[in-house]
């Protein structure tokens, strides 16, 4: 196997901000200032920062349940609780792990719990589990939920659909004000919608840099460097972090750096990452020269739409104009887009058991655009959290069959 | 004479197939896989020597494919099962096929074009049916041999139908089947029709279809069973069981030639 490529320096500055996330987030909770609130990855952070909020992220949470396994021994817990095995398995090893009194927070920082939140926040543009999930933590603290119920399989992003949304996001004023103790300030939404923008536009194009063959950057390492856009944006250190990764990248591609040694192969991640088998499934494909160099999940802190100008009308336009949110033709239009920019050969669709809102193979799309495409498809079956529902030997099988295939093709 | 050996070491059995260089099987082997899968790959390389009355050293290239692929220390080179069922089934009848390989502990198909490239498989998800395995779980549970299973579904009058695709659930039913008084052959015959509908639930049939693996050849009346449902005639390589280990013997004269070829260029 060809050596490693040299470790992303922009990391330690990465870990460094994650670690002051979190225990700035642990200060706030214990010490009851600022405010907590909890947002849905794709929720109204943007208001919530303006309103004086600390915002964290219980779906970082529960990947980090995943990525360090623990979430297979989290989500009996939440079963035995009378959580389904077949719900969303962010929210069962979320609850889980309360239940039980446990958080990779510990191990990571030293930290004893999650920061218990003043206020919870959902979006139900991606699932209707988030506003479960939330609601767990809203009849156990006895504090507010509130959520944005947004129209889902959306083709065309219509003007009333983001008159809806911006209603509901006004709607959450008063009660953001009273739990949070600060006016809301229009110009202050201004300035964190402007400081989401300016980090989305970079990591936009942080991910673009994998249309350069080699890609100085795969999906793996995405999935680590999409962190700040996930629980930093709306903060001058999320812009700052993507300014340093991105001249890391400039460098990499003048130096040549693949981040798959001998790349042959390009593929697109469909779905949500494994989380617990990420460098099990980047080794085995690396290892077979093929690259992963652009998947659905990481562009979805793409959101090109906000605008400072605009603030209310953009955040809505932007958390309805998601992949997510979209209809299926929308949704094969996109990918056929990335799939032809990047230079696409194959498409891994990850069926996850828990997650039917990310699993895009269930209904024939991974046939209709190997049509389409001309190009290979393969369907993985697996979860994101729960390991129960994975094979490894069955994956590798899978994939290494798949790239036999490609490789067949380019004989 | 050139001779290449293919081993396809399944999570229940291991195949050997021996090769020459015009494709001809010279010697096989077919034994149980047990714990210990580069002992039963050695053990079965040594039993298709002495079939094909050949010494070790006059075997140039051996290929694995299969559960086991990566434990064999002998091995040059390994393939996925996918490939090799592919080749193996290709190479009896070369135009555009759907291979259906239903194995002890998966299913898989298998789309080759009409120059054998493949275009397309799919394997069954982490679920016994309508694989060997299930078929095994039942014949325990009936306490019955698994080699009758194909003579009694032959004289069935009747055909007990078996609606769940859980193995567990297929086991409850056909126990209240049996309190319900039907006959242990439509039972059989029930067990086979789900295993031809788990398969055609996992793909679409294209061009001509193949079925490969030991259930078939151990089951000839499945086949029947799956013709009968697709209303078309549906070939079976002469020892469908060694299909796998034949196709990655055929894969390791490929790579041999091709090693000639650029060594003479
Ligand atoms: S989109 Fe899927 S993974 Fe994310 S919270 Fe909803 S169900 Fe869970």
């Amino acid at each position: 196997m060809p050596p490693s490529p040299p470790p992303i320096q922009a990391t330690k500055q990465m870990k460094k901000l994650m670690a002051d996330h979190f225990l700035g987030l642990d200060r706030a909770s214990r010490e009851g200032q600022p405010k907590v609130a909890w947002c849905t990855s794709v929720g109204p952070a943007e208001l919530l920062h303006a309103m004086g909020f600390d915002v964290y992220y219980p779906e970082n949470h529960g990947a980090l349940l995943g990525a360090t396994r623990l979430a297979t021994e989290m989500i009996p817990m939440a079963n035995a609780a009378g959580y389904s095995p077949d719900i969303c398995s962010y929210l069962t090893a979320d609850i889980g792990a309360f239940l039980k009194g446990v958080t990779p927070l510990t191990q990571a920082y030293g930290i004893e719990s999650v920061p218990k939140a003043d206020v919870l926040v959902f979006n139900t543009n991606q699932c209707r589990d988030v506003e479960d999930w939330f609601a767990f933590y809203a009849r156990h603290w006895n504090i507010p939920l509130l959520g944005v119920r947004t129209h889902r399989g959306v083709g065309e992003v219509k003007p009333h659909y983001i008159a809806d949304v911006v209603s509901q996001f006004k709607d959450m004023i008063p009660t953001l004000e009273r739990v949070g103790v600060v006016k809301f300030d229009i110009d202050r939404l201004r300035e964190t919608v402007r400081l989401s923008k300016e980090c989305t536009t970079r990591w936009r194009q942080v991910l673009e840099f994998a249309a350069q063959r080699p890609t100085p950057m795969s999906f793996f390492d995405h999935t680590i460097h999409m962190a700040p856009a996930v629980v930093l944006r709306g903060k001058q250190e999320a812009v700052d972090y993507y300014d340093l990764l991105l001249a890391e990248l400039r460098e990499r591609v003048a130096g040549g750096v693949a981040a798959v040694p001998g790349e042959r192969h390009r593929l697109y991640w469909e779905g949500m990452p494994v989380w617990g088998r990420l460098r099990m499934l980047s080794e085995s494909l690396g290892g077979l020269g093929a690259a992963v160099v652009a998947s659905t999940y990481c562009n979805s802190w793409i959101f090109d739409a906000f605008d400072p100008a605009q603030p209310f009308e953009s955040m809505a336009r932007a958390y309805l104009e998601l992949f997510i949110v979209r209809d299926d033709d929308y949704k094969e239009r996109y990918i056929s887009d990335w799939a032809k920019r990047f230079g696409i050969e194959g498409i891994i669709f990850h069926d996850a058991k828990t997650c039917p809102n990310n699993s895009n193979n269930r209904y024939a799309m991974p046939q209709r655009l190997a049509k389409k495409l001309g190009i290979a498809t393969l369907t993985i079956n697996g979860d994101l959290n729960d390991l129960r529902c994975f094979s490894d030997e069955q994956a590798k099988t899978n994939i290494e069959a798949f790239v036999e295939q490609l490789e067949e093709k380019a004989a | 004479m050139t001779v290449a050996g293919g081993i396809d070491i399944g999570a229940s059995a291991t195949k050997v197939a021996l090769l020459n260089e015009r494709g001809d099987l010279l010697g096989s082997a077919v034994l149980r896989s047990g714990v210990d899968f580069a002992l039963s790959a050695s053990r079965g390389l040594d039993q298709a020597l002495k079939e094909a009355g050949l010494e070790p050293h006059q075997v140039r290239v051996i290929f694995t494919c299969g559960y086991g692929r990566n434990n064999v220390p002998f091995a040059h080179q390994t393939r996925t099962e996918i490939a090799a069922h592919a080749t193996g089934a290709y190479r009896h009848f070369p135009r555009a096929l759907t291979v259906i390989d239903i194995g002890g502990q998966d299913n898989k198909i298998i789309k080759v074009d009409a120059d054998g490239r493949r275009t397309s498989f799919k394997m069954n998800r982490k679920c016994a049916a309508g694989t060997g395995a299930f078929l095994e779980e039942m014949a325990l549970r009936l306490d019955l041999d698994l080699r009758h299973f194909d003579s009694l579904a032959r004289r069935a009058e009747d055909e007990a139908i078996l609606g769940s695709y859980c193995t567990v659930f297929t086991a409850s039913e056909v126990l209240s089947k049996i309190r319900e008084g039907v006959a242990v052959e439509a039972l059989i015959k029930g067990l086979f029709r789900s295993v031809v509908k788990r398969v055609l639930e996992m793909d679409l049939m294209e061009g001509q279809v193949v079925m490969t693996g030991g259930v078939v050849a151990h089951n000839p009346y499945l086949l029947e069973m799956m013709q009968e449902s697709l209303g078309q005639p549906v070939l079976v390589p002469p020892r469908p069981q060694l299909t796998g280990a034949e196709g990655a013997a055929w894969l390791a004269l490929k790579s041999l030639a091709q090693d000639n070829r650029q060594a003479g260029a």
